[in-house]
């Protein structure tokens, strides 16, 4: 078993699941976000923000965006140790990716909580 | 008389400050079609510092696995005709240490074998006299599985494998470890998945079938892996 504390989920099959799963969420949310821009020809400032006052949409994009933070990280965590074989440089790469997935969370969340 | 060239890897660490090529010509008769290894041995005898290795010359020991245009295979089944052309390059197994010329260090291949328990654990107080008998069903899932010769021509193929040699097993590794997780005579099952759940021994496979494409046993870890992801997954949901 080799065991290693970086990655997101407990183990390899928790890994797995998580990065499918985080998929599925963000096919699902792509697919609606195409249907409301195919549906809606005029995009206005007001259905904008109409869209994202609906607690289901806040929900479902806070969800999404979690996808994004799971899936990015395990995923830069996953090419950082396959090709990166300096473990102060994989280190750095990895802080940074994870900052930043977890920045665009925030982000996410502060600007539907104004919504 | 038909001409071929061969352009051969050759590394002396006692001689060489580095790798490099080297070419040889080799002229065999129109109506022969030597096989890779026959066409080495010929050109040791002109040059006898080439060094490779070789034992069964039948595709059943496994010693003589290498790159030959660009492709792993085992020297002694790949027929010269096979390859399609007259200028023939031959390397060692990508992503193993180069020990001289055309030999590799073996040794991480066989640590993710040793990993991997290669052998029948049952924990039965009480063993039958004779043998353990087995169905026939049970006896034809093994099929597909035990014919791996260990050649490592998959393994090298895999660039998991190269960037993770130390904790990713490699398909040769992980198919006998399918072919004991599936035996219906092995009791360790559970302990087996334990030990090969984690984010390198198995998961680092991405289904890129490079170990297919190069056995030359004509097997597939690929879909060996894939069994073992669904028992591990299985447990885990």
């Amino acid at each position: 078993m080799v065991t290693a504390a970086a990655t997101f989920g407990r183990s390899g099959s928790h890994d797995f699941i998580l990065v499918r799963a985080s998929a599925i969420v963000m096919v699902l949310y792509s697919l609606f976000m195409a249907g409301f821009f195919l549906s809606t020809p005029d995009v206005t400032y007001q259905v904008w923000n109409g869209l994202f006052a609906a607690i289901w949409m806040k929900v479902f994009t806070m969800l999404t965006l979690s996808s994004v933070l799971i899936h990015g990280w395990i995923g830069i965590w996953q090419v950082s140790t396959d090709y990166v074989k300096a473990s102060g440089l994989r280190a750095f790469i990895q802080l940074v990716f994870s900052v930043g997935l977890i920045a665009v969370w925030l982000t996410g969340l502060f600007v539907l909580w104004g919504v | 008389m038909k001409k071929y060239t061969f352009s051969v890897y050759r590394y002396n660490p006692d001689v060489d400050n580095a790798p490099h090529m080297k070419e040889y010509t080799l002229e065999v008769e129109e109506n022969q079609d030597l096989m890779v290894l026959e066409a080495l041995i010929k050109l040791k005898e002109k040059d006898p510092t080439l060094s490779f290795r070789r034992s069964c010359r039948e595709g059943v020991c496994g010693s003589d696995g290498m790159n030959i245009n660009g492709k792993n295979g085992l020297a002694c089944i790949t027929h010269l005709s096979s390859l399609k052309s007259t200028k023939i390059v031959i390397r060692p197994l990508p992503g193993l240490p180069v020990i001289r010329d055309l030999i590799v260090d073996m040794s991480q291949f066989y640590q993710q074998y040793e990993k991997i328990k290669p052998y029948l654990i049952n924990d039965d107080k009480t063993p039958p006299a004779r043998e353990r008998l087995q169905s026939p069903e049970d006896r034809a899932k093994l099929d597909g599985l035990y014919e791996c010769i260990l050649c490592a021509c998959c393994s090298s193929s895999c660039p998991s494998f190269w960037w993770n040699p130390d904790k990713f097993v490699g398909p040769a590794g992980l198919l006998h470890a399918y072919r004991f997780l599936i035996d219906s005579r092995d009791t360790a099952t559970d302990e087996r998945l334990d030990e090969l759940d984690d984010a390198f021994s198995v998961f680092r496979c991405h289904g890129i079938m490079n170990c297919v494409n190069v056995c030359p046993k004509g097997l597939n870890p690929t879909k060996a892996i894939g069994h073992i992801k669904s028992m591990l997954l299985n447990r885990a949901v």
